[in-house]
């Protein structure tokens, strides 16, 4: 694997090929903010909170950094007030959802984000994709999964697997951001008592 | 819908499972809606896990999870009919026959869709009705139309 | 038909074609496509039919059903060649008198003609009704010479000698280089030049190379593509096998509608004609070239035709935009380089490499070369398909080929691209007909659906309609598209009942701002454009619904209070 140089946040790094910005940043102790990552599954670029400004060849460009891999000679910005905006906006847009998230509210808190910005939505999911994938990806049951397209996107469980498989895992509660998984899995379940 | 008829659609497409939305198209087209054992026997013919079947059907506004009315509305919501009084033949729709997009009336006679664009804006409002375009439609006409469907 | 194995045999194929045919002989082409399908006209067809014979004249007249005559206003149209006479809203009670005024070559029948609106005056040959006259129907005008399920109409009208000059009197390299100096730019939306994205395919490591239609064509007033592909599909399929050839793909894939049962019917037919007179499939000619296509469908949902998702679909996969930084045209299909066209692009190809690069760069503005397929719909007098010489003034397309608004109301706005484009208002009208042009305007052409708006029309309520048809045709993937666009529609929502508040317009504009940065996909990017370009223009009649609670073009049901 080669070495690839870049800067990041004015820091000289050396990464390796085939690493994302996220991963490089970390080496220098540059934290970029994350929602929908985990390190143990595949990036996803679903929250875009890690929206990062890369200048390259004279030009800038906003990308994601937990997707984009490092290339020689960039520059990465990691704050600026662009990108802060993108981040308050973001974060407002999701505390829509879930006001009341411990992790939201503390990036809200970094971003200036208001929370009564955008009206109140009724469902908890900020739709990460942390529970679909990790059960996808690490379990292999596929137990849930997401319905739906986009604004009416909602996770769902498959209740014949759910029955099955759930009640002896729950690995995917702890990953949740803003508990909504637990809401949606006890409907599930409510659901197959009623049927 | 039989086994023996859904094997022999998957079978069709050599049970790639790249094949997945050709499959799910042709069982909706042959029987109008995709029943939960149709889904589970494509999940176990082709491997691929019953829960991103679930999520393609469920995805797809073509795909429909519960059985369709004997008639078919599809109701024209692209930009030229909306300008010109689609949300009107929706209404017309809804007070004939009581349904809203996505539904199908309690007596199975109709199911609406709107889909976007029939490419036949000269006409708009435009309703589809079982592949027959009905167009330039006010509430009394779309309300005969509805009338004349047995 | 017979395999045709060589260069020579498709020529000697093609004269044989010609010389069975009386070329005195008339034919009456029968618009079938939707609209004027919806008016009746399978009726229409088979009454001219049944004339034909009744009169005896098989083998004199030729009846064809063909594919979209673009006039849908007047629908069904009827056009008669050689005489080019051309007939308007045709019954089939109608047919009798037309098959015998063809038969005799009597004078044209008046009261089937095109009629001035304002004078009142018929119109006898085609090319004098306004509505074609200032066209250049280039691609668009075979539909009414050929019959869409005939090969031999297609090799008649000198179909496929294209693909055999391509690959018996040019190397594949020769064929990119042809397209680059063409300029022609991608028909489908963002008008990147196709031969760049060719060579990047052609150049990238993988192996196997794939070649692409998108024929998905989910833009709202957008129908140009199918009225093309249904009409003439030997001609995109032609371009598709050239631009394997140059590429180096040896499969690809067409992706079409599914809820078009004609264009299905022809496209499907045309494949078949096409692999067994060994124009597709192995040793192609007899040139040693393979390649061969497959056939896919969209299942109804407009973010599948993003090309990231369209391949996704492809592989049977959810049709969600890959998060990744690379291009498709490197690794797209099973993430092998695909190059991605659309059917307006290819449809392009097989005339540039017979008339060269000169014939189509003599045509349009500077960076914008050869014509362009205009869907026209919302409130022109004159609804249809229309092909224009780029830098035509969207005035000549609007007001002569448009005919204007319908129903004595006034221009307001032209708007471009659909859900992800913009409008310009009335008073620029006199801009050509440019990628760039347009683009800079905040009105970027897209796939070419040109919608006109009249003066009792609100722009807050269009925008609004716009903003709900993505927010249930994106994908839901990532937060800016699927919340932002949630929360502008309630905004929106808000403003066209009269719940407006102060401060809705910076909040629009914030959650724009992010969505056109922070999108994974260019849906979420593009999708706060109609916003921009009506706050661009038409801020006014924002504010007048939040401020005063008013909609200006009386459109919105605001109560008053």
């Amino acid at each position: 694997m080669s070495e690839v140089r870049l800067t990041i946040d004015g820091k000289e790094v050396a990464a390796t090929e085939g690493m994302t910005l996220l991963e490089a940043a970390r080496t220098v102790g540059v934290e970029i903010p994350t929602l929908c990552h985990h390190d143990k599954l595949e990036p996803y670029g679903g929250c875009r909170v890690c929206t990062v400004e890369v200048e390259a060849w004279g030009r800038t460009k906003y990308v994601v950094g937990c997707v984009y891999p490092v290339e020689a000679d960039i520059v990465v910005r990691t704050r600026s007030e662009k990108i802060d905006q993108i981040r308050k906006t973001i974060l407002e847009l999701m505390l829509a959802h879930a006001p009341d998230s411990h992790d939201l509210a503390e990036m809200a808190k970094e971003y200036k984000a208001d929370p009564e910005k955008y009206r109140r939505e009724s469902s908890f999911c900020i739709h990460c994709g942390l529970c679909v994938r990790y059960c996808d990806e690490i379990k292999g049951k596929n137990a849930v999964t997401f319905v739906d397209q986009g604004a009416s996107r909602e996770i769902s469980f498959i209740p014949e697997i759910a029955a099955k498989e759930c009640w002896d895992c729950k690995e995917c509660f702890p990953l949740c951001p803003t508990s909504a998984l637990q809401a949606a899995y006890v409907l599930a379940r409510s659901f197959e008592d009623v049927g | 819908m039989t086994q023996d008829k859904i094997d022999q659609i998957i079978d069709k497409f050599e049970a790639k499972p790249r094949a997945l939305i050709m499959i799910l198209m042709d069982i909706q087209h042959h029987n109008r809606w995709l029943p939960k054992e149709a889904l589970e026997r494509v999940s176990e013919r082709l491997g691929v896990p019953l829960a991103k079947v679930q999520q393609i059907a469920a995805f797809y506004k073509t795909f429909s999870l519960v059985p369709k009315g004997d008639h078919e509305l599809h109701v024209c919501t692209g930009t030229s009919c909306h300008l010109r009084g689609a949300q009107k033949v929706l209404d017309t729709v809804y007070e004939v026959a009581g349904i809203r997009p996505g539904e199908t009336d309690s007596e199975s006679k109709f199911s609406l869709t709107a889909v976007n664009c029939m490419g036949a804006c000269s006409l708009g409002p435009v309703m589809m009705v079982d592949g027959q375009y009905h167009g330039r439609l006010a509430p009394s006409k779309t309300e005969d139309v509805l009338k004349n469907v047995k | 038909m017979q395999r045709i194995g060589s260069p020579e045999k498709l020529e000697e194929i093609r004269k044989a074609i010609l010389e069975a045919r009386d070329p005195k002989a008339s034919s009456i082409a029968i618009c079938a496509a939707p609209n004027c399908h919806a008016l009746g006209n399978g009726a229409v067809v088979d009454a001219f039919e049944k004339e034909v014979k009744a009169q005896g004249l098989e083998g004199k007249v030729r009846v064809m059903a063909t594919g979209c005559l673009g006039f849908c206003e007047m629908g069904p149209v009827v056009i008669v060649n050689p005489s080019n006479i051309c007939y308007v809203q045709v019954g089939a009670d109608d047919a009798a008198e037309i098959v015998s005024q063809v038969a005799n070559g009597e004078k044209p029948i008046e009261r089937l003609l095109y009629a001035d609106p304002d004078t009142g005056e018929r119109v006898e040959a085609l090319d004098k009704i306004p509505f074609y006259r200032e066209q250049s129907r280039i691609l668009i005008g075979d539909n009414a010479r050929i019959d869409p399920t005939s090969l031999e109409d297609y090799l008649a009208i000198g179909g496929y000698a294209a693909l055999s000059k391509a690959l018996f009197a040019m190397t594949p390299e020769a064929i990119l280089d042809e397209v680059k100096e063409s300029n022609l730019r991608g028909r489908g939306g963002g008008g990147f030049p196709a031969g760049r994205k060719w060579e990047t395919t052609r150049n990238a490591p993988g192996e196997e190379k794939y070649v692409i239609v998108n024929g998905h064509e989910g833009e709202p007033g957008a129908f140009m593509d199918r009225a093309l592909f249904t009409g003439n599909p030997h001609l995109v399929l032609e371009g598709l096998i050239i631009g394997a050839r140059a590429i180096g793909a040896t499969k690809g894939f067409i992706y079409t509608r599914h809820d078009s049962p004609m264009l299905l019917a022809n496209l499907n037919r045309a494949l078949e004609q096409a692999r067994e007179a060994g124009l597709l499939g192995n040793d192609i000619l007899g040139s040693g070239f393979d390649f061969d296509v497959e056939v896919h469908f969209d299942v109804g949902i407009f973010v599948s035709g993003e090309s990231s998702a369209l391949m996704r679909s492809l592989e049977g996969n959810m049709p969600e935009p890959r998060p990744k930084y690379v291009r498709t045209s490197v690794s797209g299909v099973n993430d092998m380089p695909s190059n991605l066209n659309n059917v307006e692009t290819w449809a392009n190809v097989p005339y540039i490499i017979n008339n060269g690069v000169e014939w189509f760069a003599g045509m349009g503005t500077e960076k914008s070369n050869g014509s362009k397929l205009i869907s026209l719909s919302g409130s022109a007098r004159n609804i249809g398909v229309v092909e224009v010489e780029m830098g035509t003034s969207l005035k000549t397309v609007v007001e002569t080929i448009g005919g204007g608004v319908a129903n004595g109301k006034k221009l307001k706005a032209v708007h471009f691209g659909g859900p992800m484009g913009g409008s310009i208002p009335g008073d620029m009208i006199d801009t050509p007909l440019d990628f760039d042009e347009l683009g800079k305007l905040g009105a970027p052409m897209g796939a070419g659906a040109l919608l006109v708006i009249d003066d009792e029309t609100c722009m807050v309520s269009l925008t609004r309609y716009f903003v709900e048809f993505l927010t249930k045709e994106s994908c839901g993937k990532c937060t800016p598209c699927r919340e932002g666009m949630r929360q502008m529609l309630n905004i929106l929502n808000d403003i066209c009942s009269g719940e407006g508040r102060p401060g809705d317009i910076e909040r629009l504009e914030e959650i724009a701002d992010t969505m056109s940065v922070a999108s994974l996909c260019s849906l979420g990017k593009t999708a706060p454009d109609p916003l921009r370009s009506a706050l661009r223009y038409f801020k006014a009649e924002y504010e007048a619904h939040i401020n005063e609670k008013k909609c200006p073009a009386g459109d919105c049901a605001i109560e008053a209070n």
